[in-house]
């Protein structure tokens, strides 16, 4: 009976760390839809859709949303080849250096923003190389890597090798079997990489602040706007961003488990 | 031929890690034993007076930053470990909601999460200043920047980054060790302490790995929740590098912070094998 009364403890313990979690959530929505007045938004001022129609009415934080965006996808995608490339190459063969690789990973994933941040400022400056785009992505593509290394291995380490032998058997070359046998069997893996690396580039604050000279991300122009505080647009850009993804992670959930049950 | 393809595969990564995260660190190394300014130029004299000063300078601050880090990191171990239990063993076939649930605020930037903690703990907010009209609290009363809102924000940030490992560990617990205990008349208390918590420790180690590090190194929290007596190590590096161009001094104060939390990893690292701690990092 003891027992009992203690999971019921832990399980309304377990709501209430998810409401707190979700709390500042509710009011980045909320205050999407406050009538402000004054600069500050901050206090309930009444109810309206204004900041939804003027959504790209501030100029620089369109921008940065859509500098963000292209950053996002361009890193994704060198991170993503980059990634399931080296985590093949780990999760498959063992090979002269593959304990200096596993480092690498480690160190990447260890190493502190801050660092990664400082250390990429360094070089550029050094080598007189102008900070913007570029610098940018290059900075995302390292940080997502060993992200997209490491779910792609887990995915490779679990895979039967016989199926592989067996098209080979069947007369497909090198490049059939990858495209048509191994490429679907790890694509959870390179797809949950790709995800993540999507995430962490569109979230990134602390690399970018050092290595992207003049060209404003949207993380950036938040803060860069805190002192004179926050337009509602962001609130209602944060809202949208939220809804989409979460749409896309329920709908990836749905599909995943109507695939398992048929 | 075959002998090369792992080489190949693993050529381009190598690349990218050896020329921006190798090179970049070994030249920060370099610049940290430099003097001079960006106008003037700066001459390798090997020299640590840098590290010295620096040290001296923002020993406040760093030690700030691994206090608070700290802090935040046993705050969120003890928050989170109930309810990495808790979904672990009891949420049944609702496992993966719960998982979801606790991931939500990842769908929202870091940035602006932290930014709606400020709104939410705002003096004339939705919160104190209700408050304050009820006659609950004294006027005067605030949070914002204090100490308590930058490690409740650095414990808000990261605690998903706690509980998930831990769930993970949890998870691969085998329930018939634990019947066998049970049935090998231990209680229920030291069930926990003796079978349940050492099996959940890499869990729990990747964890305080994951929340750490983060935490003391973030400079977010510190500015938009903190006030001018928070100042971390994170804000000092910023300051040094982007405001005064102090390269020689920034570079020193980076690599002393990465020391520190080297050392620590490598700790964690000797103890449980690299490779567990990336797989626990990676679910």
């Amino acid at each position: 009976m003891r027992g009992k009364l203690g999971d019921r403890a832990l399980y309304v313990y377990t709501w209430l760390i998810i409401l707190w979690l979700a709390s500042p959530i509710a009011v980045m929505i909320l205050f999407g839809f406050n009538d402000k007045q004054s600069k500050s938004n901050t206090s309930w001022q009444g109810f309206t859709f204004k900041w939804y129609q003027q959504l790209f009415a501030i100029d620089g934080l369109t921008d940065a949303l859509v500098n963000s965006l292209i950053i996002a996808v361009v890193s994704t995608i060198l991170a993503t080849v980059l990634g399931t490339l080296l985590g093949l190459a780990v999760g498959r063969y063992r090979f002269r250096g593959k304990g200096v690789t596993d480092f690498l990973i480690f160190a990447a994933i260890s190493t502190p923003e801050l660092v990664m941040g400082a250390s990429l400022l360094s070089l550029f400056v050094s080598a007189n190389a102008p900070r913007g785009h570029i610098t940018i992505i290059i900075a995302h593509t390292l940080f997502s890597l060993a992200f997209v290394v490491v779910t792609v291995r887990a995915r490779v380490v679990g895979l039967d090798p016989s199926l592989e032998e067996a098209a080979r058997d069947l007369g497909a070359g090198t490049f059939t079997t990858f495209r048509l046998v191994t490429l679907p069997s790890i694509m959870p893996g390179v797809a949950a990489g790709a995800m993540l690396a999507f995430a962490l580039s569109i979230d990134d604050y602390v690399v970018t602040s050092f290595v992207n000279g003049s060209e404003q991300t949207f993380p950036l122009w938040i803060v860069g706007a805190v002192k004179v505080g926050i337009p509602p647009q962001v609130n209602v850009m944060g809202t949208l961003i939220f809804g989409i993804g979460v749409l896309l992670a329920v709908a990836n959930a749905i599909s995943a488990r109507r695939k398992t049950t048929h | 031929m075959r002998r090369w393809t792992p080489y190949w595969l693993a050529l381009p990564a190598w690349l990218w890690l050896a020329i921006f995260l190798v090179v970049p660190i070994a030249a920060m190394a370099s610049v940290s034993l430099t003097t001079g300014n960006l106008i003037d130029g700066f001459t390798q004299t090997f020299s640590v007076s840098n590290y010295t000063d620096a040290i001296a300078k923002y020993s406040t601050q760093l030690v700030r930053s691994l206090v608070y880090g700290g802090v935040a990191t046993v705050i969120m171990l003890v928050l989170g470990y109930p309810v990495a239990y808790w979904i672990a063993f009891k949420a049944g076939h609702r496992k993966s909601m719960f998982l979801f649930l606790l991931l939500l605020p990842f769908f929202v930037s870091f940035v602006l999460r932290t930014i709606s903690w400020g709104f939410l703990l705002a003096d004339d907010g939705i919160l104190f200043g209700t408050l304050k009209g009820w006659g609950v609290l004294p006027e005067d009363f605030h949070v914002l920047a204090t100490t308590v809102a930058v490690i409740g924000g650095l414990v808000y940030n990261f605690l998903p980054f706690m509980i998930l490992p831990i769930y993970v560990a949890l998870e691969r617990v085998d329930p018939r060790v634990i019947e066998a205990s049970y049935d090998l008349y231990a209680s229920r208390f030291s069930t926990f302490r003796r079978v349940v918590l050492p099996l959940s420790l890499p869990g729990v180690f990747a964890g305080v790995l994951m929340t750490f590090v983060p935490a003391t190194a973030d400079p977010i929290n510190a500015q938009v929740l903190g006030g001018t007596g928070n100042t971390m190590i994170g804000n000092i590096v910023q300051t040094e590098y982007l405001v005064n161009n102090d390269y020689p001094t920034a570079s020193a104060i980076s690599f002393t912070l990465m020391a520190v939390l080297l050392i620590g990893i490598f700790i964690y690292a000797r103890a449980l094998g690299t490779e567990n701690v990336l797989e626990a990092a990676a679910r």
